[in-house]
């Protein structure tokens, strides 16, 4: 078996590597050679593109979400302002209903006095009329009673068979009708 | 009887769970030059396209609201730049760049390398280590370039009692200096170990094939334990590279910020 590794080992590096490669000096040259142009072309690749480009995205997404942000804080405020002036209305609107309810109901309520006012002062006109109507025809029925009561005074006399005079009768009738 | 039928089983089983790990040439079979091109180099590569693919054609769209390949880019930009702002403050994110450099390698090594027949160069010391060096000196240089000799006082813990202070200091150089070493070496022996370990159980699963009677038990217990180990390293790759990158971060606050 040893002799097997030792074939492989020859076969392989030439040397002998029976322990670790990773002591190997001969290699170390040729490592540390290409790990060096690894490192440089690595770290220009990273500086030169990668990093400005990932690193801008990363800065162009922060500066988008904070926009955002300050954006919709905005439109929040402004909903904000809406709601407000629409409150506003709205208590506006009522205040005026208000207003106008209680005018419409003045100016209503100024319509009936004056119509109920209007209506008194003709119903007190109609009846004074009434009632001068009413004094003028008993004044007539009056007079017309004397007229009548002086004719019929002195039918009767004339029937009973005496002789009214006519001064006499007068003066009976109107006593009578005082009384 | 029972016991040559158990070595013959073994004498089958083929064992080399660190030939894994050979830096080998692509193209012909001559010595590992240091411009040569290896699996290493491959494998390198295909970490390079896979980060473009992931960061530069996924993040293409850079669309507002992500597609689903734009959102995995924005998530590991937005990952590890959180961490590094986090970790080392404000005036470390001018560092992002270097950090998502050896985050995006690491992790992207890590998980190529979980793929059958790979080469997962993390798991060498010599990739690390170069990383982890790059790491310690940078930090140090800027630590000194920032703050003068001030950057010293972050061995001289000034909370500390005044006796204890020189002892801590001395702990605190010995634990600074050990740091390139503890950075690499976590990372590379976290890679070797498990595949190393997989490869083990790999080798038991075929013994149905050699002995059926042992086999019958050891083949699909093998084979369970390939499957979890393989679930474990999926979160090890992850996790190493996330340590890698924090431990950077911390040693860059350390160098920014040495006063405690």
């Amino acid at each position: 078996m040893a002799t097997q590794t030792t074939d492989v080992g020859q076969a392989v590096g030439g040397a002998a590597k029976v322990g670790m490669p990773q002591l190997d000096f001969s290699t170390f040259s040729n490592q540390i050679f290409w790990l060096i142009i690894t490192l440089v072309v690595i770290y220009f690749i990273l500086s030169r593109i990668a990093l400005p480009r990932i690193g801008g995205a990363l800065a162009d997404r922060a500066g988008t979400i904070t926009n955002d942000l300050a954006e919709a804080e905005d439109l929040k405020s402004q909903a904000l302002a809406a709601e407000e002036a629409y409150e506003k209305a709205l208590a506006d609107a009522r205040a005026e209903a208000q207003n106008i309810n209680v005018l419409m109901r003045a100016e209503i309520q100024g319509q009936l006095d004056e119509e109920l006012a209007k209506a008194d002062a003709q119903i007190s006109g109609r009846t004074k009329e009434a009632a001068a109507e009413l004094a003028e025809i008993r004044n007539a029925a009056k007079a017309n009673v004397k007229v009548v009561a002086k004719a019929v005074a002195k039918e009767i006399v004339a029937a009973l068979g005496g002789k009214a005079d006519a001064k006499t009768v007068t003066a009976a009738v109107t006593e009578r009708m005082k009384g | 009887m029972a016991t040559e039928t158990h070595g013959e089983a073994e004498a089958g089983l083929v064992f080399h769970p660190m030939d894994q790990f050979q830096v080998t040439p692509l193209f012909g079979a001559g010595p590992v030059e240091w411009f040569t091109i290896t699996n290493a180099t491959l494998w390198m590569g295909l970490s390079i396209l896979v980060i473009f693919v992931i960061l530069v054609l996924g993040a293409r769209g850079r669309a507002l609201v992500p597609t689903r390949s734009q959102s995995i880019a924005e998530l590991a930009y937005g990952f590890i730049y959180k961490m590094v702002e986090d970790v080392t403050g404000k005036d470390g994110v001018a560092y992002f760049p270097y950090i998502m450099t050896l985050f995006m390698f690491i992790v992207v090594a890590n998980f190529l390398g979980l793929l059958p027949m790979a080469f997962t160069t993390t798991s060498h010391i010599a990739v690390t280590a170069v990383m982890a060096m790059a790491v310690f000196l940078a930090v140090t240089v800027l630590g000194f370039v920032k703050n003068g000799f001030g950057f010293l006082s972050v061995f001289w813990i000034s909370s500390a009692p005044l006796i204890l202070r020189p002892i801590l200091a001395l702990i605190e150089v010995i634990s600074y200096f050990v740091r390139p070493v503890s950075h690499s070496i976590r990372l590379a022996g976290n890679m070797m170990a498990g595949h190393a370990v997989i490869k083990v159980f790999a080798a038991f699963a075929p013994l149905v094939l050699i002995s059926t009677g042992i086999g019958l038990v050891v083949t699909p217990l093998s084979i369970l334990a390939i499957t979890a180990i393989y679930a474990l390293e999926v979160l090890v790759s992850f996790i190493q590279a996330y340590v890698f990158a924090i431990l950077t971060c911390v040693y860059l606050r350390d160098a920014l910020h040495p006063h405690h």
